[in-house]
């Protein structure tokens, strides 16, 4: 068995990445793929302690990220398509307001 | 050295990689693909961690739908060239880069400090663990209500998505 550790080394390193991402990039298409990364990496932690505790509530919780990620990821692409329609532009510094 | 730890680094490794592709791709469909490569090398890992109906749903879900939402998305903007961004060293990227390093270090440091809990449960001990039919019977006992509130969730955001993308209703 893998030690925990190495799953929890990993998330961290997957979850930095995200934020990396999220930090920098201005595009907002790819700012939300890296918070699928960064729920990703959260799914990942739950799952390693849930195999190390060997019970199922992990299983259940990342049963529910994945849910709550698919609704989010309908809403944010409908406001990005919104956005492009009155703006023409999905660049987030140009993005101060939500009004047109 | 045992095949399940090289199949973790394996895995970790190419999840790693497709992760810093998503972030650094100049175009965003090369993102969204090296996303999806990403999601089957963490499927892998789930798979690994005994997670089987996880390890699925992520193909189906994750990698099937959300990303061919997004793939979607991507080719119907038809984005121009300058809203490619061309990677360049400013300083919000080097301060980006100083704070995911700076979270790092700090989880890194708290996993390595934190005290070592030996495995309740050994490998093949219990042979429900992860299943289909556990994570079933789960769901539609303990965690019934939850899981209505999330079919509820998911109709009201596609009723959402339906309103805000179209100009006039």
């Amino acid at each position: 068995m893998v030690p925990t550790q190495y799953y929890l080394f990993l998330a961290a390193a997957l979850f930095c990445m995200g934020m990396f991402g999220v930090l920098t990039r201005r595009n907002a298409l790819v700012v939300f793929m890296c918070v699928e990364l960064m729920l990703n990496a959260a799914n990942l932690t739950f799952l390693a302690f849930a195999r190390q505790r060997g019970d199922s509530i992990g299983h259940i919780s990342a049963f529910f990220v994945i849910a709550v990620a698919a609704a989010e990821a309908a809403i944010g692409l409908a406001i990005v398509i919104a956005v492009f329609r009155s703006r023409g532009s999905v660049n987030i510094d140009d993005m101060k307001t939500m009004k047109h | 050295m045992n095949v399940e730890l090289v199949l973790f680094f394996v895995f970790a490794v190419a999840t790693l990689l497709s992760a810093g592709l998503v972030i650094f791709a100049k175009n965003p469909i090369n993102s969204a693909m090296s996303l999806v490569a990403s999601f089957f090398f963490l499927a892998g890992i789930y798979v690994l961690l005994w997670a089987h109906t996880i390890a699925a749903l992520q193909v189906l879900v994750y990698a099937g739908a959300i990303m061919v939402l997004f793939l979607f998305v991507i080719m119907l903007l038809n984005l121009g060239e300058t809203e490619l961004g061309a990677p360049r060293l400013t300083l919000s990227r080097i301060a980006g880069g100083l704070a995911a390093l700076g979270l790092f270090a700090g989880l890194a440091l708290a996993i390595a400090h934190a005290p070592q809990v030996a495995g309740v449960m050994d490998a093949g001990s219990a042979a429900s663990f992860g299943t289909l039919r556990a994570l079933g019977v789960d769901l539609y006992t303990r965690w019934l209500f939850p899981f209505e509130a999330v079919s509820l969730l998911l109709l009201v955001s596609m009723v959402g998505a339906v309103v805000v993308s179209k100009s006039r209703i």
